[in-house]
């Protein structure tokens, strides 16, 4: 289908202090596992629980840093559609996400702003918690169509300042 | 003064490293719409970008790999034949905690950063460059030092796709 059948948020759809629309997930084996290995992160902490319990001191396996980012990711475009262009996140991890916990992940836009090549950005805070204990905090930098006829993607070189 | 106590051990030649670039490492396969699929599988997640190919052509040129599955594309197989050991991603981190004689180590902060799209075929190359190396510090978990090390990644054409930047603590535990 073409880039009309699909909905994208623009900037001017976006104030500061706006609310992503939460994410929530049932973690289990699988979803550790699928992810860790998606990654190409073969580390036994990630799939062996015996592992994970006597020399990670972890309550199981646990959810593996690129595949928390793959959550995040898709967090953050479930929100904005295609058209968004992720250009830098940051994140600090705290305790361990393990298979039975139901991972929730909320944001809130801290800024917007317009670069000097004229591409639109928003500012994240994004929190990723489990019984409403935050486990991880993020950042990120997201670039938005400035109108219906903006490509972030189509910015290269110079004009793509993340 | 012991070993235990000397926080200088090593010092100097990890301080030598410091914005040189090191353990350069280049993807042993090409970028492929089969781990993008995997992948997107993994976390359910539908951005048509990477299912569409009309869509992905229209914005990006073509179809792309999710932005955030940058290191997947350098981790070396789980094994293959004739290799005896398998290289660690963050060698640098690892190089440090020994040669600082810290046995302990954590990574506390990680930032990523995007550049060009990464794309089927692609094949994506490394390197690896410690910036800064703190003064002892302690925390609760003991006393050691702070190091931010870059992880740049290119593709075949010498085109930056991003810069990973973790920040590590290698430490000694604190007694009692």
């Amino acid at each position: 289908m073409s880039t009309a059948a699909y909905k994208s948020l623009t900037i001017d759809q976006v104030l500061v202090g706006d609310q992503l629309p939460p994410l929530t997930h049932e973690v289990t084996a699988t979803s550790v596992i699928l992810g860790a290995l998606a990654s190409r992160d073969w580390r036994p902490m990630h799939h062996d629980r015996d592992f994970a319990q006597q020399r990670n001191g972890t309550r199981d396996i646990f959810m593996n840093t690129p595949n928390q980012a793959a959550w995040l990711e898709r967090f953050i475009t479930d929100w904005t559609g295609p058209r968004a262009r992720i250009g830098r996140y940051k994140f600090r991890m705290g305790d361990a996400i393990c298979p039975g916990d139901t991972m929730v992940f909320s944001g809130t836009v801290e800024g917007v702003e317009t670069d000097e090549h004229a591409c639109s950005w928003v500012n994240l805070s994004i929190q990723l918690a489990v019984d409403g204990q935050v486990k991880t905090r993020f950042t990120a930098r997201v670039a938005l169509p400035t109108d219906a006829d903006d490509n972030p993607w189509a910015r290269t070189g110079s004009r793509w300042q993340p | 003064m012991s070993v235990e106590q000397d926080f200088t051990v090593g010092l100097q030649e990890a301080r030598s490293w410091l914005d040189l670039e090191r353990h350069k490492v280049v993807s042993e396969f090409d970028v492929e719409q089969g781990y993008i699929w995997t992948a997107c599988a993994a976390v359910q997640n539908g951005n048509p970008i990477y299912w569409d190919d009309q869509l992905a052509q229209e914005l990006t040129g073509g179809p792309t790999a999710p932005l955030t599955l940058l290191s997947a594309w350098f981790r070396p197989h789980y094994w293959m034949p004739g290799r005896d050991t398998i290289p660690l991603p963050w060698q640098t981190h690892f190089d440090l905690k020994e040669v600082l004689a810290l046995p302990e180590a954590v990574a506390t902060d990680s930032e990523v950063v995007f550049g060009e799209p990464i794309r089927p075929g692609d094949r994506i190359r490394c390197s690896e460059t410690l910036r800064s190396l703190s003064e002892v510090k302690t925390t609760k978990l003991g006393k050691g030092r702070f190091w931010v090390i870059d992880a740049v990644c290119r593709n075949q054409d010498d085109t930056w796709v991003g810069t990973e930047t973790m920040t590590g603590f290698g430490y000694r535990k604190a007694q009692g």
